[in-house]
């Protein structure tokens, strides 16, 4: 049983960028109530201008910067540019949009940043640190502790801040929060961009771990989908819990069963619990059973 | 001018349309000059199996399913496997395969549809995913990764269907029965019961629909058309490999619905129809392919919102009407 707490570590720190993926599809669910398909193509894009920036010898907090700010630039002119221009944004149709945004997305970044899987240097080195046998690479200790920071951010910014508020009185009633004078399209431009940012973050931090390609965006988004389903769906502590929950069992079922069918074992899991548990693990009753 | 809405009239209507095109269809390996150009008329047939199905439960019922390429495989599968690893002759593995998507479908519908909202989203996105799983990981069985070969073609009444010449008459009845059986469905009972359910579960259920078994039905429907499309798929290509049925095909199949006019019975044929010639009109722009597939669906999205049928359906109506008036003033003239 000597690799269990490697095994959930492993986990955490999977966990923890699927989790930032699932906070993302989260913001986006709150404002427009749709499935945003290119969130996983943000974070793939995250990856790949943070490793374009490090070749072109920048420092690597300025290509994290340079990442986490291109790609909200591009969140926010998917929204402006294209999703304004829909009559009826209705949840079916942004979902679709969204779907068109991100192959996009994807294209484009293969026809400027190449096909080539892109790497980068892990922020405290790769040295691996051993800890009463417990061998940990400091990327993970970087992951835990950003996606840590960035949830903490997330709820003070949801529950303290005026515009945070302004954005969950559009969320739960747009047309009152237009009358107390708070624009609805600026909350959802804002959403756009925030989601944005904590995936174009969450790729720069995995990165060191894993490499990323053009096509490294699905998977990672349908795994955040999945995640922010597990938690939820618009639940922030939902996304912590179903990130790291799905971190952990697709590490166990690598690590205990097989790691051929470990994908297998952890949506047979997330199934079993949206049947028992329709909420999400954290979710309030939004959802009726008919 | 306006007579009141029969569902009876409708059906008869979009049958007796449904009968001129297909016709119409026979022409196809007349006119296609070699066996490629054949096999994207079989393509397009089973590609109308998917989009068709998908478009009644996602158009009609107002529910996403993300594993329609999940049941495609399955059926590829399943027929397959039965055909290639256990002797089983390929009719009997096509009709193995319609029945256990349709079976499996019942399986996923019974929990996830007792819930509104995203939810058979979500479980038919992670059967979707299992199912991929078990296709690349089943090496003994599937293949593995290298897919599965040697599926043998479809021999009926003593007739080999090897060859496209041959095959594209399968495919075709099938799409033509898809059609069929859909203009039925819908203007029958449970069909328009699946419309209210769609238009307002609340008011549907207060007239006594039972808005469960309506969706359950629709889901049904469209994983066995989507597993009678894996099956015919997989014995005319001889071959099947996991990444055709993965969940980004799933998503491709959900856009060509929307594509194609969702909710409008005629919209799949469309859909159908860019699903299979965009890859080959793209294939010129190589590296860009993507780009421009994306661009195309965000401008078909915010400029024809109710997909390509509803832009073309409504001229087609005005030229079958003025046909009709011009039929009629000839009958009535002495």
């Amino acid at each position: 049983m000597g690799q269990l707490p490697n095994l959930l570590l492993a986990g955490l720190s999977t966990g923890s960028v699927y989790a930032l993926v699932a906070l993302g599809f989260n913001v986006i669910f709150k404002s427009t109530g749709a499935i945003n398909f290119a969130q996983g193509e943000w974070v793939m894009m995250g990856g790949m201008v943070a490793a374009a920036g490090h070749a072109a010898q920048w420092p690597l907090g300025l290509a994290v910067l340079l990442a986490v700010v291109t790609v909200m630039v591009t969140g926010i002119l998917s929204e402006r540019v294209i999703l304004r221009q829909l009559a009826r944004p209705g949840p079916l149709v942004v979902t679709l949009v969204m779907i068109a945004i991100a192959i996009c997305t994807k294209s484009l970044v293969m026809l400027v940043l190449g096909k080539n899987p892109a790497s980068l240097p892990g922020f405290s080195g790769s040295t691996p640190i051993d800890w009463g046998g417990l061998r940990i690479h400091p990327q993970t200790l970087w992951i835990i502790g950003i996606t840590c920071l960035v949830m903490v951010g997330a709820h003070a910014f949801f529950e303290r801040s005026i515009l945070g508020r302004a954005m969950r009185a559009v969320a739960a009633q747009p047309e009152a929060a237009a009358l107390c004078g708070i624009d609805p399209r600026m909350a959802m431009a804002l959403a756009f961009a925030l989601a944005a940012a904590t995936g174009a973050l969450a790729g720069a931090i995995i990165t060191p771990l894993t490499l990323t390609s053009f096509d490294y965006g699905t998977v990672l988004g349908f795994k955040g989908f999945s995640a922010a389903m597990l938690g939820g769906m618009g639940s922030l502590p939902g996304a912590l819990v179903g990130g790291i929950l799905l971190g952990s069992l697709e590490s166990l079922a690598g690590g205990l069963i097989s790691s051929h069918f470990k994908d297998a074992v952890a949506f047979l899991a997330l199934l079993l619990t949206l049947f028992l548990r329709p909420a999400g693990v954290l979710g309030k009753g939004e959802v009726e059973r008919v | 001018m306006s007579q009141a809405f029969s569902p009876a009239k409708q059906c008869e209507r979009r049958l007796a349309t449904v009968a001129v095109l297909w016709i119409a269809f026979l022409a196809w390996p007349l006119l296609a000059g070699n066996d490629y150009v054949l096999s994207l008329g079989v393509y397009f047939f089973i590609n109308l199996l998917l989009i068709g199905g998908l478009n009644l439960l996602m158009g009609f019922g107002g529910q996403i399913s993300l594993c329609q390429a999940g049941f495609f495989g399955l059926g590829a599968y399943v027929s397959g496997v039965l055909s290639v690893r256990a002797g089983w002759p390929p009719h009997a593995g096509v009709a193995a395969a319609l029945i256990l998507s349709t079976v499996s479908a019942l399986a996923i519908g019974l929990p996830a549809l007792r819930l509104r909202g995203n939810y058979l989203a979500m479980a038919t996105l992670g059967f979707n995913a299992i199912l991929t799983v078990l296709f690349t990981e089943l090496v003994g069985l599937t293949g593995g990764p290298n897919g599965l070969s040697g599926i043998p073609p479809i021999i009926l009444a003593g007739v080999d269907f090897g060859s496209p010449q041959r095959f594209y008459y399968l495919a075709w009845a099938a799409g033509g029965l898809c059609m069929a059986l859909l203009a039925v469905f819908l203007s029958s009972r449970a069909g328009r019961a699946l419309r209210a359910v769609a238009a307002s579960e609340v008011a549907a259920a207060s007239m006594g629909i039972n808005a469960f078994n309506a969706k359950l039905l629709a889901f049904m429907f469209s994983a066995g058309a989507a597993g009678l499309a894996g099956a015919l798929y997989a014995h005319f290509n001889q071959y099947a490999s996991p990444e055709t049925f993965n969940f980004s095909a799933s998503v491709l199949i959900v856009v060509m619905v929307a594509l194609g006019g969702w909710g409008q019975y005629w919209g799949p044929i469309f859909g159908a129809a860019v699903f299979t010639a965009v890859p080959e009109l793209l294939h010129k722009f190589q590296d860009a392919e993507l780009l421009v597939f994306g661009a195309g669906m965000i401008v078909v999205l915010l400029f024809l919102p109710q997909g390509i049928a509803g832009c073309v359906a409504p001229i087609a109506t005005r030229i079958a009407a003025g046909m009709t008036l011009l039929a009629r003033t000839r009958a009535t003239r002495p």
